[in-house]
């Protein structure tokens, strides 16, 4: 079938609004399962962006990153809620204005 | 060692071997040893010296008048080597450990053994009861070694090596109380000023080998006459000064005189034998040994003369006034010597050696009678607390009257023979020291009896408690007082008819030579025969002085014989029939008897101009002492140091550390500064981030744009 193909800048621009929503979201939000899901925004906005141009060029190349991304996505997933949940355990906050050990 | 001589004569250099044995036996444990073998061990030796000494004036005697010289030659003493003159020659340089008897040694050596056996023998009654026995007689055995050393010595250097020891003994004698503090000043005091002396001596010592290649005694005489010295030339004439420096001291001259007053802080028997019989009149013998040099130096031999009799005039002076027995003998001491001197500068060397001798005799026995008496008054010396004692220690009294007689020139004991030789001999050199000994004289006889008569006769002014325990001395004592009595009496008469200057005047007149003497260097046939025209010259000159007209030598007999009973009878009027004339006589000349009641007040006046003077210059040196050397130099030197090292501690702090220490500081302040961004917020850190990127991006784009365009 022919349809009219759609063209690359708007899945640039897709990626790039999901990459701002999430970098906002990890910059203003407290709530750190929230900054961890708007962490996971940025990185499928990098996948979109992988497959948009593997498309573009026909390179199957950047198919393959957007896999490696998604599994290394699952594995930060269940390492950062992991830490989230132990974390939560001794403190008893998920805001992250209130996780200040490290500081002076 | 001259095996051709006889036994004695081969061994002089025994004499003083034996008492210097002893000596050491007693100094070095004595103190383990009881009184009993002391006294054995040291009056033996003296005795052997003694022996040996009359053994080896026989043997002398038996030869003819012009071989009568025994030399024993021990071994080389310092072979020093060749060294320049004064006039540019070379010479050998030589002294020996030598001993040599001739007719003058051997009379010293008469009177020193003679006098100083009978005096060790009186010293084991003196000191029996005093602490230090041992240690007194190892002393005195030293005092007898280090006197024969000087008068059998054969060269100059060894008679300083006695010299200086007879000094050693005296000083260690006179303090011999050392716990007292007088006895020990006084000892420190003859030290010091026989010091000024030997200095003197040691220096015209080195000037004779400088100007006559030589100090052998034998060889001196020649040497002069090799050397075609004139008569009066400066050079000899400043060695005789010289060693008249050294007389006066030793022998207490004018200027030198202060120390033996003094000196009368010793042991009775010390005063007897070294202050009155022997060490004193080393400088007697000393001139006459050197008597070739005095002979080309006649203005030394003036000064002598003159020195001499000022001396006797002076000290008979101080010896009228005093009150002390002791220091009467003393200054009598002083005076007499001041006698022989002036036989010395007479050209009479032989009188002056006859005068040594019998005043060893009667100046000996006046002291130890006055030791006698002090013994018998329980340590009293002073002569207002005596008299009336003539009946009581009669033995004493009566040696010790031979004694006064013989000083006081009553004819014929012994001191009436010298004296009128020795002012016979004046009276020829020059009339006005005659005269100045003919008042001496006179002053000698009144002091003299006034001591016996203040002491013997009279009213007793004896302490109380003294008066029950005064008696008569032990026989060791008493022996002694009677040989030499017997001394004072007959020991005049050798001298008549001139025996004893003829015994002695090979040493005056002949100038030997002997096989030593080519050590002496010649300048060749025509030295020579000027020497042997120089040593007729000499004769005759000695022979013209010699001769006196018999009238004249009766005229002047009878003057000292009459001025001597002036003497006596003044004092016999003074102080047995109208005693209370000398107080009166003293008030009535208050400021002159004042005067010399204190001896001149030469004592304060050395005091201010030298002691003093000495003392300021010991501060001054004291005080740079302390602020130059100490001061700038030591601690200076501290300051400098610590200065150096506040310098460097300040730099160590500020500059070593400081600069590390800023280092450290900088990188605290600039983690100081930089830990602010450690928030602690995880959206800081990522904010961070985002400006980074933001940043690096719009970097990107700029330079893209440049690019493009």
């Amino acid at each position: 079938m022919n349809m009219p193909a759609v063209p690359a800048e708007w899945y640039l621009l897709l990626s790039l609004a999901l990459f701002s929503i999430g970098v906002v979201g990890v910059l203003v939000r407290r709530n750190v399962i929230i900054m961890l899901m708007s962490i996971e925004l940025i990185l499928n906005a990098v996948n979109i962006n992988l497959m948009a141009f593997s498309r573009l060029w026909g390179d199957v190349n950047g198919q393959v990153f957007a896999i490696f991304i998604i599994t290394d996505a699952a594995a930060e997933a269940a390492v950062g809620l992991g830490i989230i949940l132990a974390f939560f355990r001794n403190r008893e906050t998920l805001l992250s204005d209130e996780m200040d050990l490290l500081k002076w | 060692m001259n095996a051709s001589l006889p036994f004695f004569l081969g061994h002089i250099w025994l004499i003083p071997l034996f008492p210097v044995a002893t000596a050491a036996i007693m100094l070095l444990s004595g103190r383990k040893l009881k009184n009993d073998a002391v006294s054995a061990l040291c009056c033996g030796s003296v005795f052997l010296s003694f022996l040996f000494s009359v053994g080896a004036f026989l043997q002398l005697l038996a030869l003819p008048a012009e071989e009568r010289l025994a030399t024993n030659i021990l071994f080389q003493w310092i072979p020093a080597g060749p060294y320049h003159m004064l006039d540019g020659r070379l010479a050998n340089f030589a002294a020996d450990w030598g001993f040599q008897l001739d007719p003058l040694s051997a009379v010293m050596i008469l009177v020193v053994t003679g006098v100083g056996l009978l005096i060790h023998i009186y010293s084991i009654g003196y000191m029996g009861h005093e602490g230090g026995y041992y240690r007194f007689f190892g002393y005195l055995n030293l005092f007898m070694f280090s006197m024969l050393m000087l008068v059998l010595a054969n060269n100059l250097l060894l008679l300083f090596v006695g010299w200086e020891g007879v000094g050693t003994c005296s000083y260690l004698l006179i303090g011999f109380y050392f716990h007292k503090k007088s006895a020990s000043d006084a000892g420190k005091k003859a030290f010091i000023v026989n010091r000024i002396g030997d200095a003197g001596f040691l220096l015209g010592i080195f000037m004779t080998s400088a100007l006559l290649g030589t100090i052998r005694f034998v060889e001196i005489g020649p040497a002069l006459a090799a050397g075609q010295f004139a008569i009066g030339d400066p050079r000899v004439t400043a060695i005789a000064f010289l060693f008249f420096v050294g007389a006066t001291g030793k022998s207490a001259q004018i200027p030198l005189y202060v120390w033996l007053p003094d000196a009368m802080e010793g042991p009775t028997p010390v005063s007897a034998l070294i202050h009155a019989a022997t060490m004193v009149t080393a400088g007697v013998y000393m001139v006459v040994r050197t008597n070739s040099i005095y002979k080309l130096a006649p203005s030394a031999m003036a000064l002598v003369a003159v020195i001499g009799a000022l001396t006797a005039l002076f000290a008979a002076s101080m010896g009228v006034v005093q009150n002390d027995i002791k220091k009467v003998l003393a200054y009598s001491t002083i005076s007499q010597l001041g006698y022989m001197f002036l036989a010395l500068g007479a050209g009479a060397f032989s009188a002056g050696i006859f005068h040594l001798m019998t005043h060893a005799f009667f100046k000996g026995l006046l002291f130890l009678a006055a030791g006698s008496v002090i013994h018998a008054l329980s340590g009293e010396q002073d002569m207002q607390k005596m008299g009336a004692l003539s009946g009581k220690i009669r033995k004493t009294y009566l040696t010790m009257l031979a004694a006064t007689l013989a000083i006081a020139g009553v004819p014929p004991l012994a001191g009436f023979f010298s004296k009128d030789e020795i002012l016979g001999r004046a009276f020829r050199y020059n009339h006005f020291l005659w005269l100045i000994g003919w008042i001496t004289a006179g002053m000698t006889a009144f002091y003299m009896f006034r001591l016996l008569f203040l002491t013997f006769h009279g009213q007793s002014r004896v302490d109380h408690e003294v008066e029950h325990h005064i008696h008569e001395s032990p026989n060791s004592m008493l022996i002694p007082l009677v040989v030499l009595a017997i001394l004072c009496v007959v020991g005049g008469w050798i001298g008549i008819g001139g025996r004893f200057e003829h015994f002695l005047n090979p040493v005056m007149h002949i100038q030997r030579h002997t096989e030593g003497f080519q050590r002496v260097p010649l300048r060749g046939p025509e030295g020579a025969i000027r020497s042997e025209e120089a040593r007729k010259e000499l004769e005759r000159d000695l022979e013209a002085t010699t001769p006196a007209a018999p009238s004249e030598e009766l005229i002047l007999m009878g003057a000292s014989v009459a001025i001597a009973f002036a003497g006596i009878g003044l004092a016999w009027y003074l102080y047995i029939k109208r005693t209370d004339l000398p107080a009166k006589i003293a008030k009535s000349m208050n400021g002159f008897y004042e005067l010399v009641f204190h001896k001149y007040y030469v004592d304060e006046i050395y005091d201010a101009l030298f002691v003093n003077r000495a003392k300021d210059l010991a501060l001054a040196l004291g005080a740079f002492d302390r602020n130059v050397i100490d001061g700038a130099g030591v601690n200076g030197a501290g300051w400098l140091t610590r200065f150096v090292s506040k310098v460097s501690i300040w730099w160590d702090t500020w500059i070593v550390d400081g600069s590390i220490r800023l280092g450290s500081f900088l990188v605290y302040a600039l983690g100081f500064v930089s830990k602010f961004l450690e928030t602690g917020y995880v959206q800081n850190y990522m904010l961070l981030i985002v400006i980074g990127l933001i940043g690096f991006l719009a970097y990107y784009f700029h330079l893209a744009h440049h690019v493009i365009h």
